[in-house]
This record gives structure tokens, sequence and C-alpha cells, in this order.
């Protein structure tokens, strides 16, 4: 059926078609031409106009007046471009609603060409000159490398009497799609030896629009014995806006670890933020050397609110309580540490 | 000095808009004293030999100095101004450090000759000069810039217009020349680069706990469910660009003259990078009566939206000996252009306030009804019966696709937020055919309507007449009136968190095969966009005729607009043997891949 209308059709443009060639420069007046009964007035054109508001003619419920002039007019050899311009008449004929004619017309189901290589420049500029720009365009087009280093936390808390400091940073560089990424986290107390810094060095893989996978390893260093791991994790963007990422350790020990964490950003004004953010730790065995315990390990909940200075730079106050749990608060009371803490931060978060 | 106050009130209006870093860029102290307006024309090159030197140099926006890149000293660069039928040989010169390039956007020409490095030429190298040679087949309003880089967001383009042969049947008492454009005084890469870092880093109007927009928690909620943002409605705002019109900020406050009574054309190009545009000038009609070149039916409007590389031609008749104020509001309302009209220099009218920001609605999130067998559907069968009143209920669609939406009650989904419990997938490919699965989709829209009758984000309810495409019809008759011999749907993709844009999922860099055509091909082209923002896409070489339901009288574009989870549709002949370009004009989506070369080869050479 559509095919035979197509068909219809065709022929019935390729008719006008060559008429219209015909008299491509003598402009005007080809509906007289056509088989369609061209010279009908549209029916309802005043009363329709004078109910067409704007809004429904914006719509397409209704046409503005101006736009669709009478078609009587339409012909008139009188018709100078100075008249048609003060809309007295229209200096040549125009649509008719519905004409089954060029834009109106359905299309056909021809097949499409084969491509070709895009190198028809060649033939003119010769290949040598061509090859490196086209070269050029398609990485100037999507191939770019960029990078970003973020401090998201860079704090001291205060508590009883200590001071500590934390730190969490992490840098990017590569493309969309394959990025090389660098972690590192830690915290201590101001004039002792740093307690842990844990760095990741990772290839990270955007998997789909909001997830990359990540992979390689991971080195603790300060107090107590170090370890290394090999990484696996995902981190992204989950819905309702959660920042999320989440990883599992595997130590050169056998030890077989894990940690996540969700932060979300609640914007109060357009640069005042709060971020309320969750990290936990987990292992699947008691590690004694290193005072963890089998089980959720430790759990850590902060909600800091910063100020963006910039989008760069935000500083920010906060309130932090971690606590390790489980086995591992047994061995933390063991060795005479208080198992949890809430402490007060004051940080800066920065990034470029 | 009413006036002058408004206007500083308008700036600082922007300002705390855009925030306190905003704000003091928008009210350093040289800046407590208004213009009086500068009464400064571009300059014109005119005849069969014209000599263009692209370089670097310093500009002066609204007082404050930046690094642009001028041409002939000046930016924008200056007017070329042709006849039909004439020759012309435009001598480039590149004085920059880096490749160069000069695209006549909107020109008919040979292929090599189009300007655009890897596609058609190899582009000009540092120091050395590049003669352009092509006949002048057309007339109208046309503009041209760089293809190079990012260079035409630091001033690289300029307006071309080309008289008619014999008498132009828009006859008007005088003309101006209104460019539109961006300009920000953070490099282009460092622009893009905090783009890839973080997707809304220039939105300075999102959702917050304190913004006081009428919206539930639930619709908030839905929006974060979605990872989308009802306010992201331009990537690169005004918290960083100042708008010019010909070069010049709002304090600069361009002036054109006329005398009370007069018909005054003006001639309006977009050459933002970035920016799609809301025009009016409060207290008069604008007629719009030529668009991308080509004269078009009179069609009298209050505002328009003009988008990234569109031209309009308009005429105003200003019959009072007062001053009107020529607003260019960005599509997010974070800032505008102001210019004067005014009958003698120093004059100023009432600046408008910025209006409230539009947010995206689900029918921007490409949730409206589709119209079954695409754009085909629409102008042939659908008389009548629109997408809108479909979803109403008040009739039924004939395509067959559509019918069970619309029984769905869809209609609901036109509120921002309203409906979206109608959980459809964001993210189903098996809508999108021809889509690959990449990173880059984000989200593809499950019922897409044909969004070329509606005036754009936020004007649909602005109180005045706004200019559609579906507005727009040819004054001449086509030149191909055949039906399409086929169709191609193409889908406009992105992620906004990675910042990653591309057609059909694949960026320019991913992409192996061009979109073949062959010579003589008639061809529609569904544009089918699966992203909430708007994407101004530009064919080179060739004019097409928008499907919008004029037959024979479609207007005829080289750049069309697709609205935010909508359609558009053209008809193109592929009349133009050669290499051509076919991308989003948003520089930066260009920049990220949303760019694809279409070959037209003879049938003989593509057996």
């Amino acid at each position: 059926m559509s095919r035979m209308l197509f068909l219809g059709a065709a022929i019935g443009a390729l008719t006008v078609a060559t008429t219209a060639l015909a008299q491509s420069h003598g402009g005007h007046g080809q509906h007289g031409a056509t088989p369609a009964s061209a010279q009908t007035p549209d029916p309802a054109p005043a009363p329709a106009a004078s109910t067409c508001t704007p809004e429904h003619a914006e719509m397409g419920h209704c046409r503005m007046p101006e736009v669709e002039p009478t078609e009587p007019a339409a012909t008139n050899p009188n018709c100078t471009p100075e008249h048609a311009r003060m809309g007295h008449c229209t200096p040549n004929s125009g649509p008719i609603e519905g004409e089954a004619i060029g834009t109106n017309l359905s299309p056909g189901d021809a097949p499409a060409p084969r491509p070709v290589a895009a190198n028809y420049a060649d033939r003119i500029w010769g290949a040598t000159a061509m090859q490196p720009t086209r070269d050029a365009l398609r990485r100037e087009h999507g191939g770019g490398s960029y990078s970003q280093v973020m401090i998201d936390l860079a704090e001291i808390k205060i508590a009883g009497g200590h001071t500590g400091y934390k730190f969490e940073a992490d840098a990017w560089f590569g493309g969309d799609i394959n990025r090389f990424a660098l972690k590192a986290d830690g915290e201590g107390e101001f004039g002792a030896a740093i307690d842990g810094v844990e760095l990741k060095a990772l290839y990270s893989r955007a998997i789909g629009p909001y997830f990359n996978l990540q992979a390689g390893v991971r080195q603790d260093l300060g107090v107590g014995p170090d370890r290394t791991d090999a990484v696996i994790g995902i981190e992204g963007l989950a819905p309702y806006w959660f920042e999320i990422d989440g990883y599992l350790y595997l130590s050169t020990e056998g030890e077989v670890r894990a940690s996540a964490s969700a932060e979300y950003d609640q914007r109060i004004t357009q640069r005042l933020i709060l971020q309320p953010k969750v990290e936990f730790d987990l292992s699947a065995q008691d590690i004694p050397e290193l005072g963890i315990g089998s089980g959720l390990t430790s759990a850590e909940f902060g909600l800091r609110l910063r100020y963006e200075i910039a989008r760069e730079f935000a500083p920010y106050v906060g309130i932090v309580h971690e606590a390790k749990l489980g086995r591992t608060a047994e061995f933390a009371r063991a060795a005479g540490d208080d198992p949890s803490s809430t402490n007060f931060v004051v940080g800066v978060r920065a990034w470029f | 000095m009413t006036g002058l106050f408004d206007r500083r009130q308008l700036l600082c209006g922007a300002g705390i808009g855009g925030g306190a870093l905003a704000l003091s860029a928008w009210m350093p102290a040289w800046a407590q004293t208004n213009a009086p307006g500068l009464i400064r024309d571009l300059p014109e090159v005119t005849g069969e030999d014209i000599r263009l030197k692209i370089a670097h140099q310093m500009l002066t926006i609204d007082g404050r100095q930046g690094h642009g890149i001028g041409i002939n000293g000046t930016v924008p660069g200056p007017l070329i101004r042709l006849r039909e039928g004439q020759n012309v040989r435009l001598h480039v010169e590149n004085a920059l450090d880096e490749d160069s390039s000069i695209h006549w956007h909107g020109l008919i020409l040979p292929f090599h000759m189009d300007g655009v490095p890897g596609v058609s030429f190899p582009g000009i190298k540092p120091r050395t000069t590049f003669m352009y040679e092509f006949p002048i087949l057309q007339a109208g309003t046309y503009w041209y810039h760089s293809h190079s880089g990012l260079q035409e967001q630091m001033g690289h383009y300029g307006p071309i217009v080309i008289d008619p042969e014999g008498a132009d049947p828009i006859a008007s008492d005088r003309e101006h020349v209104v460019v539109l454009s961006d300009y920000s005084f953070m490099h282009p890469h460092r622009i893009f680069k905090k783009l890839k870092q973080m997707g809304g880093y220039f939105n300075r109007q999102k959702l917050t706990a304190t913004d006081g927009e009428p919206m539930s928690a639930s619709e908030r909620v839905e929006w974060g469910r979605m990872r989308m943002d009802p306010t992201d409605v331009a990537d690169v705002t005004g918290s960083t660009y100042t708008y010019l019109v010909n070069g010049h900020g709002p304090r600069d406050n361009w002036t054109a003259l006329f005398k009370p009574g007069e018909r005054v054309r003006l001639r309006f190009v977009n050459a933002s990078a970035m920016t799609t545009f809301n025009v009016r000038i409060p207290g008069l009609k604008i007629t719009i009566v030529q668009a991308d070149g080509l004269n078009v039916r009179p069609v009298a409007v209050d505002e328009f939206q003009i988008a990234v590389a569109e031209t309009y031609d308009a005429i105003v008749e200003p019959a009072d000996d007062r001053a009107y104020t020529l607003v260019a509001e960005s599509i997010d309302r974070s800032g505008m252009a102001v210019a004067t009209l005014a009958p003698r220099p120093g004059m100023a009218a009432e600046v408008p306030p910025l209006r409230k920001r539009p947010l995206a609605t689900m029918k921007d999130m490409g949730m409206g009804m589709d119209q079954g067998g695409g754009a085909a559907a629409g102008a042939a069968a659908g008389a009548g019966c629109t997408a809108e009143h479909a979803a109403m209920g008040h009739c039924a669609m004939p395509a067959a696709g559509g019918a069970d939406h619309a029984a769905m009650g869809h209609g609901a989904a036109q509120g921002a937020g309203a409906g979206m419990a109608m959980d459809h997938s964001m993210r189903d490919f098996s809508v999108a055919p021809g889509v690959k699965k990449t990173p880059t989709v984000q989200t593809i829209s499950p019922m897409p309507v044909d969004r070329m009758g509606d005036p754009g984000q936020g004007l649909e309810d602005v109180g005045h007449r706004v200019l559609t495409y579906r507005d727009l019809i040819a004054v001449e008759r086509n030149p191909d009136i055949r039906a399409p011999e086929r169709e191609l749907r193409i889908h406009l993709t992105g992620n906004m968190e990675r910042y990653m844009w591309a057609f059909d999922g694949e960026k320019l860099s991913e992409v192996r095969d061009p979109i073949p055509f062959l010579e003589g091909e008639r061809v529609r082209i569904t544009l089918v966009n699966d992203t909430m923002m708007t994407h101004p896409i530009h064919l080179h070489g060739h004019f097409f005729e928008l499907v919008t339901g004029h037959g024979d009288y479609a207007p005829r574009k080289h750049t069309v607009n697709v609205q935010p989870g909508g359609t558009a549709a053209f008809d193109f002949t592929a009349d133009a043997v050669g290499d051509w370009a076919f991308h989003c004009h948003m520089l930066y989506h260009m920049h990220a891949g949303m760019m694809q070369v279409v070959t037209v080869r003879p049938r003989e050479d593509a057996a």
C-alpha cells in the first residue's frame, strides 16, 4: 500500500519536477501546473484565524493569519515585492496544506549506498597533504586526553586534646574510556609518624554512562606491617546522585578485604553544599598484626558543609564519627584504644 | 537616565545570579559609568579579490582586555559583502602559530573550497596564505568562521552579506548586521577541560534546597533517580560568558541608528560557540523575512530563538523617535547581549531584566509521544492530529506504534516532572536500533516527538508570539520536490556526566565509516535528540528542506536546531559531489565528537 502510494507520488513529483526545473529562474506560479486543485481557497481562513492565539499556534493546533495568507491573491501578477511586504498580497503561490508534494511525501525504502572512504580531497590536494589533517580531525573530535586532580578531603580533626589530620585525594589522566587513576588516602596525628597511607594505582575503564571498572594495585604504608594488594573495583554515579565506589582487595599474604563508600552533595545554595559521606571496611579474616578482625571492621559517617568560593576551592567544616566494629573493636580495646570517636573537622576541598 | 539605571540593575542582577565571582567580573570600578553607546559598524571588504589576515589580538570587551583571534584586526572579522553571480578570490593569511582555516558557512561551493581541515582541504599552515576561489551562486546573509580547533570561540568569525543579482525583493531603507556571539576570558581549552572534569561546571542555576522552585520533593527525587538535572539548559553560561553584539558587551551598548518610520533590515547571525539566543526588541514587531540566507514569507513575531550558526533577517519599523533595546537572552537566562536601536547616538532604552530560567520538562527528556513511522507520518497522515492532541486523548494518531502510547495518556508528561511515575526506560536501545551501546549514550528518548512546531525551551509561555520552524515558508518553490528515496534516522547522543557527545553513540574519533550518499539522491534525514540539550545540526555544502508540512515550499536551511528529547526531519538532495562535514554546531559538542563526514559520490563511482 505504502509502496503504491510512494510510486504514485514519485510519478507526480517527477512531472512537477521537470516543469519546476524548466522554470527554476522564472520563479513562481508553479501550482497551476500541478494536478492538485491549486486554486481552491482555504475554506475557513478568517474565522479560524481569529481564535488562533499565539499559544495555540505554537502548539501547532492552528495557524496564525500572517503565516497562511489566503490563496486567491497568490498568483496575482500585480503583486510587487513592496505590496507583498505590506501583506497586501503574496508574490507567488504557496504550499497547499496537505498536498502530496515535496516534503509532504513519504520516503521510499531504497537501500543506502555502501560506505566509501572519505578521501575525495586527495584528488585535489593529494593524500600526503590530506592524511595528517584527516588523522588530526578524528583525534580532535572526541579523541582528546584530559586529567583531574581532586583533593576531596584535606582536613584537621580536633578531638579530646589530640589534633589529627586526614586526606583523600585522587587523580585521573586519559580519555573518555580508558584512564589511569591514582588514589591516596591517609591519616595521622601531628607530631607522630603517619598512621596509615593507602595508595592505589589503577587502570580505569568506562563500562557504562556512569561507572568505571578499575583494577590495579594497592600499597599500604605507615605504622605496622605494610601490605600490598591486588585491587578490583567499581566507581561511579548511582541513581539519586550518589557517588559510590567499592573495592575488593587480595593481599600478597592471601588476605581478602573490601571497602565501600558513598557520598551525596546536597546544595543548600549554589555555593553552600552539605555532604553526607559513609565509608565501610570489611575483612574476610582476622589479621591480628594489623588489628583487624573478620567481618565489618570499621565504619565512618561524616557530614561536611562546604562553601565553594570557586568550584575548585571550597573550605569546609564538619563532624565525623568513626567506629571500629566487631572483632576489630575488640582488638582496639585490647590495645588500650577507644574503638570509636566523634571529631570536628576543618578542611578544604580542592581540585584542578 | 532611567535607562542607564536599569541597565546597571540588570548587570547587578546577572552578577548575583552568577554568584560572587561573576559579580566581581561584572562590577569592577571602571564599569561604574555607562557608555553612551558605540556607533561602530563592522569594517567591510568587497570585490573579486579579498584579503583576510587571521591573527592573535587583544580584545576590549566592556572595557576589559582579553585574548582573541581576529581577522584584519577586528572581532568579529570584517563584513564580506558580495554580489550574487560574481566570482571571488579570498586570500587568507594565517598569522597564527597554529593551523587555521575559514569555513564559508551556508555558501554553495566546490567541496575543496569549504574550508574544513581533514575533510575538504589540508588547512592553512602557520605563516602561509591560502586562496579560496569560487563563484557566488546565491544571495542572503551568511557567515564565516574557523573550523580548526576551538579558534571560533576566540573570535575567529565574521558575517557575509550577498546582494542578489537583481533588485532585492526585501526592500529596506537601511540595514544593520547584528552578529551575536559569546566570549569568555577563560581560554577555550580550559573551558573544555572544565566540562570534562565536571559537566555542570558552568551551571550556577542548579536546583538547591532553597531555590523556591514550585517543584515537589518527589519530582526532585525523580530527577535525581534519573541522574538528570532539569536546570541543565546550557553547558557554558553567563557565569563565564559575556554575550556580544558585533563584538561589544552590554556595557559597550552598541547602537544601530534609524530614522523614525524607516524600514530597517536587521541581519542576525548567531556566531556563538555555545549560546542559543532568544531575541526580542520590546516595543517592536520583528518580521522575519529570511532564514539561513533564503527568503521566507514574512512572519511577524515578538521574539525568536536563534540557534548557533543560524541566520535570520528581520524587518523592524520603529515609528517613534525613541530608543529601543535589542535583547538577546541566552537560552538558560544566565546573561544577555544588549544593543540599542536609536534615532541618535547616546540614547538608551530600558533593559528588561533577565527572565526566570527555564527548567527541562519530560518532553525535553524525550517522553513526548512518538509519531510512529517517523516524520513522514507527521506530514502526511497526521493532519490535524498533533502529537500533543493525541497524547491528550483528543484524537488518535494514525501511525502504528504511536497508538498505544496515545491510549496510555502520556499527555501528563508535559509538565516538569509530572507523569514521571511512568517508568519508561531512559536507555532502551530497542527504540534506537542504529545506536551503539557506548558510555557516550546516557539516555535514549523513549518517545521523541517532532518539535519543529515548538518555539524553544522557556518560550512556551512568554505571553507573546514566538517564531517556530513551522512558521517558515519558502518564498521560492523548492528546486527538488521529489519524494525522498529513503530515510535515515540519526540519533544525537550524549553523556553530560562525562561530557561526551556523538551521533549514534560513536564519536568521530571512533567512527569507522562516513555517511554515504549518491549524487542526486534525495534522502529524508530524521534527527532524534536523545539528550536534554539543543543541538544545532549543520550539513555542509547543501541546503535541506525542513519537513514541516509545507510541501514544495518547505523552508530551506543549512542548520537545524533539534530541541531536547525531540526530532527534526529534513529532505535533502545530495547534489554536491565530495566530502562534507556534518556536525553539531555547539563548538564543544563538536570538539567532544559530535561530528561525522558525509560523502556524496557519482553513481558510477559507487557501484
